[in-house]
This record gives C-alpha cells, structure tokens and sequence, in this order.
C-alpha cells in the first residue's frame, strides 16, 4: 500500500427539489386528508362561534405571555439567590422550585382557586377591599399558577445559567472597578439570559400547552370555548382538531420567533 | 526593597511626572489557608517602569499581580498606587480586606489588567467590550468613548473586528482586544497577568508586539510572563519570585547574563 490514493473532491450534495416522487406522494396524501375533512365532516359552526373563538385565542395568548414574562421576572431572583446565598434563602428558592415542579400543575391551581379563593371568600375585609372585584374571578387564580409555575422550571434553569457565566468574566468586570449592581445589570444577567435563551423556547411552548387547564376554573380561553362547542353541538372530532390545529399555528409561530431572536444574538462562546 | 534605579528615558515628556512613584507595594503576604505563597513581597515602579515577573509555576507571582487590585485579598501588606495607600481593614478570619469600597473601585479603575484566559465579555462584541468600563463605569459620554475605543482599536490591529463578537476571534485577537480594553480606561498602571500563556505558539508574536509597543511609550507596565526573551526586551527590571520570596531582581542585562543565585541559573538555563 505505497500508493496514496487521492482524496476524491467534496462534492456538494444536490439540491432537494420540492417535487421529488415521495414527497408528491405524501403531499396528495395529506391533500387528499384535508380535502376529506372539510367535505365528511361538519365545520358549519365555526362561523357561529367565530368572535369567540378569536375571543378564547386571544386569552389564550395574554395568559401565555403574561404569566412567561411574570414567571420570568419572578425566575431571576430565585436562580440567582440559589447561586450567591444567602443559605437560608438558597434553602428557601430551592424548596419551592422542588415544590412546585414535584405536584401537578392542575393541583395548584385547583388549590389556589377553590382553596384559596374560597378562603378568601370568608373574610369580610377581604371581601370589602378593592382587591375583592378581582380576587372573585377566575382568571387572577390561573395567572397566579401558571405564573409560579414557569417561575419554578425557569428559576432551575436561570440557577445553572447563573452558575455557568465563566468567572473569568465576573472577576473582569471586578477588576475595572465595576460595582455589584452595575456587574449584574451589564455582566452577569445579559451574560445569563443569553445562556438561557435556547431553553426558554422550550418552557414557553411548554407553557403554552399548559394554558388549557385554567379552562377548569372558568376562565375562558381556546379551549373552553371548543368545550362549549362540542356541548352546544354533540361534535367530538371536529372541534378537536381544530383546537389542535390552533395550538400547532401558535406553537409555529412561537418557535419561528424565537429562532429569529437566538439568530441575531451569537450563540458561540455561550 | 529599595528604589528602582533605573534611568528615565529621554524621550520621558514631563519629568516631574515621570519621578513620581507610581506603584508601591510593601511586604505583600498570601496565605491560602495552611499555603502560604507570599512571604514578604515588596515592588515599587516609577512612572515609565516596565517590571517583568518571573518565576516557576507555584512561585506566587500570578498571586502577587492579582493582590495588586485586590482580585486576590492579601493576608498582610500595603499597596500604594500614585500616592493613594489602599485602605484595609480585618476581615475577621485573620485576613484584611478593603475597608472602603468605592476607594478599591476607584483604584481599580486605574488598573488596567489583561487576563492570561481574555476574559472578555461573550455578550459583547469588541467595540461594546472596549467602551464598558469608559461608559458604564467612568460615566464617560458614548460617543466619546466610542471613538477613543476605534483608535484604540485600530492601534492594536481589529478595527475591521469592531464588530464582532469575541467568540468569533482568534485567541491572538480576543488578547489584543482585551488589551484595548484595558487601555480604553487609560490606565496608570497596566497589569499583565501571563498575557501570552494561552495562546497558541503562531499567535503569541501578535500580542507580544502589541505590548512592545506600549512598553516604549513611557507607560507603567507590570508583567507576570513566561516569555523570557519578550522580558529581556522590554522589561526595564526584572524580579525573579520563588517560593514567594523575591530571590533575585535587577535589570535584565543582571538577570539573563549574570544571575548570582542557584536556583535562577537553574531556571534560565532551563527556560532556554
């Protein structure tokens, strides 16, 4: 084997056209679903419950992002505490990070709700207080939920993002006479959420998925209104799919934004 | 330790200036718990001073350089930068600590350190790494610092990387870029803690000739290095640390060609 073969030339791997024989194939197929779909099955009702179906999206969306940017917010704090101490409130952080992403998010909430707020109920000041016009309804009960939820997964993953900022870069900031406070604000957290940004696509598709259950204490959103649906009109499958169809377009959507933020911040060197 | 006779260069401008002592550490002591890696250090730089470190690994002059800024917190000694003594206080586990928080913050701000690992910031590119302190610290106005931070860019060679982040930059770039950013904050002193060390042997030349070119402006430069031929040139004194005792110093002529100890002929011969 004295003789050194030559390595053959990269060639490029040939552009996949749209139109090659499996992929006509699966996309008659899927054509031919659709098709099927709209003529065997009923959808004459949407138009009668249009404004509140966009009515139940648009619930849906606010829930989804008020309570992600709340349980952020709420994240920052119990990473970092988990990371600098003190102890007691380390202790404090990561019990109720354990806590909360050890029971069920619909026990939450139905604690909150029915616990809580039948508790508040008994209280007179409570019941006198300009809070009592909001604590009687439903949805300040999901929100708290699904707020302290987020705020449990996402304060685990801010903890380890915390912890992975390398400390080379801290003690820089340090050593050009930076503050605490200023080395936070501009080093350490920015440093951290950058970090983070890969899983916080995932928590809040998560998150988003997790919106239907405030649907059982009432409060209306996407799927309560498919729920009414299928009561007002003995449907099963149509609904569904529908409801199906509108978590995918909004999960799409979700990522695809997402993808366009991680694009303009480097992920090298994270 | 007595005073660096060393001759002011001719082309020093002021020379008021130039006579003022510009850093003064006296009896620096270090102990990591039963280690004790200082015992006794003193250094003291006159303005225009280029003071080269050296010494084996575990000699203690990486800790040295970082008790200087109090990146490291030293158990006993004084550190006197331009007149200023940093104020210390007991730390209450038989160590001191700075006793006034904005003075070190001051005083840091004068330090300009370069890192043996970069350390610049990921989440910046290298225009935004070299204006940070200037703005966010200095309270200089952005634009201001943003055009000192492009001389200062095109001085060391990235200009044309203004705006890339560090990740994307070889490690010759990223220490460069740090240089810049050290110098951004117009510093009297520079510190240099093993600027070269991990570098890849192709990229040290570029670092090594941007610090060559600092040290002949009549700037205060300490240098902990493992390059001896780069000390040799630059340096305008040279202290040779072990087991964290100075047991040599003199100029560079004195330490490379005539080292009267056993242990620095040792480690000459053995570094060549």
């Amino acid at each position: 084997m004295s003789e050194v073969t030559a390595i053959p030339a990269y060639q490029a791997p040939k552009a996949r056209s749209l139109f090659e024989p499996h992929r006509i194939f699966l996309m008659v197929l899927f054509a031919i679903i659709l098709l099927s779909m709209a003529w065997f099955m009923r959808w004459d009702w949407i138009p009668r419950y249009q404004t509140r179906l966009l009515w139940g999206i648009w619930e849906t969306i606010v829930m989804l992002f008020s309570t992600a940017i709340a349980g952020f917010i709420l994240a920052v704090p119990l990473g970092l505490v988990q990371v600098t101490g003190p102890k007691p409130l380390a202790w404090l952080a990561r019990g109720f990070c354990t806590l909360i992403r050890g029971t069920p998010l619909l026990l939450q909430l139905w604690l909150l709700y029915y616990g809580l707020g039948s508790l508040f109920a008994q209280y007179p000041e409570i019941r006198q207080s300009f809070l009592w016009p909001y604590l009687r309804q439903a949805w300040p009960y999901g929100f708290a939920a699904l707020t302290i939820s987020f705020a449990a997964y996402e304060g685990e993953v801010m903890r380890g993002a915390f912890a992975g900022v390398p400390k080379g870069e801290l003690e820089a900031a340090k050593a050009y006479g930076m503050g605490r406070f200023t080395m936070f604000r501009r080093i350490w957290l920015p440093r951290a959420i950058q970090r983070t940004l890969p899983t916080l696509t995932g928590e809040t598709v998560i998150q988003l998925k997790s919106t239907p259950l405030v649907a059982t204490v009432t409060v209306v959103d996407v799927y309560a209104v498919i729920s009414k649906v299928r009561q007002d009109t003995f449907l099963t499958y149509e609904p569904l799919l529908l409801l199906a169809a509108i978590y995918l377009i909004l999960t799409g959507i979700l990522v695809f934004s997402f993808r366009q933020l991680e694009k303009r911040i480097p992920n090298r060197g994270v | 330790m007595g005073k660096l006779d060393r001759q002011i260069n001719a082309d020093g401008e002021g020379n008021m200036t130039d006579k003022a002592q510009a850093i003064e550490v006296r009896d620096l002591y270090k102990r990591f718990g039963p280690l004790e890696v200082l015992k006794g250090v003193s250094l003291s730089a006159s303005q225009g001073d280029v003071i080269a470190l050296i010494g084996g690994s575990g000699s203690g002059k990486s800790t040295f350089l970082r008790c200087i800024n109090m990146l490291e917190l030293p158990t006993a000694g004084s550190v006197t930068i331009h007149g200023e003594t940093i104020e210390m206080k007991q730390d209450g586990h038989g160590g001191m600590m700075p006793a006034n928080r904005r003075q070190i913050q001051r005083i840091r701000t004068k330090l300009g350190m370069v890192f043996q690992s970069f350390n610049l910031w990921q989440h910046m590119t290298v225009l935004q790494n070299v204006i940070e302190v200037p703005v966010n610290v200095l309270g200089q106005p952005k634009d201001q610092a943003i055009a000192v931070a492009e001389t200062l860019l095109r001085r060391v060679g990235l200009y044309e990387k203004r705006d890339a982040y560090p990740a994307f930059l070889s490690g010759g770039q990223q220490q460069r870029a740090a240089i810049a950013r050290a110098l951004a904050i117009q510093p009297l002193v520079m510190l240099f803690d093993e600027p070269t060390s991990a570098l890849d042997p192709e990229l040290v030349g570029e670092v090594l000739s941007v610090i060559g070119d600092l040290a002949k402006e009549n700037r205060t430069m300490i240098l902990v290095t493992h390059e001896m031929k780069f000390a040799r040139q630059v340096a305008s004194h040279v202290i040779y640390l072990h087991g964290g005792v100075i047991e040599e110093q003199g100029s560079p002529e004195a330490i490379f060609e005539n080292p009267q100890s056993e242990r620095l002929k040792k480690f000459i011969s053995s570094i060549h």
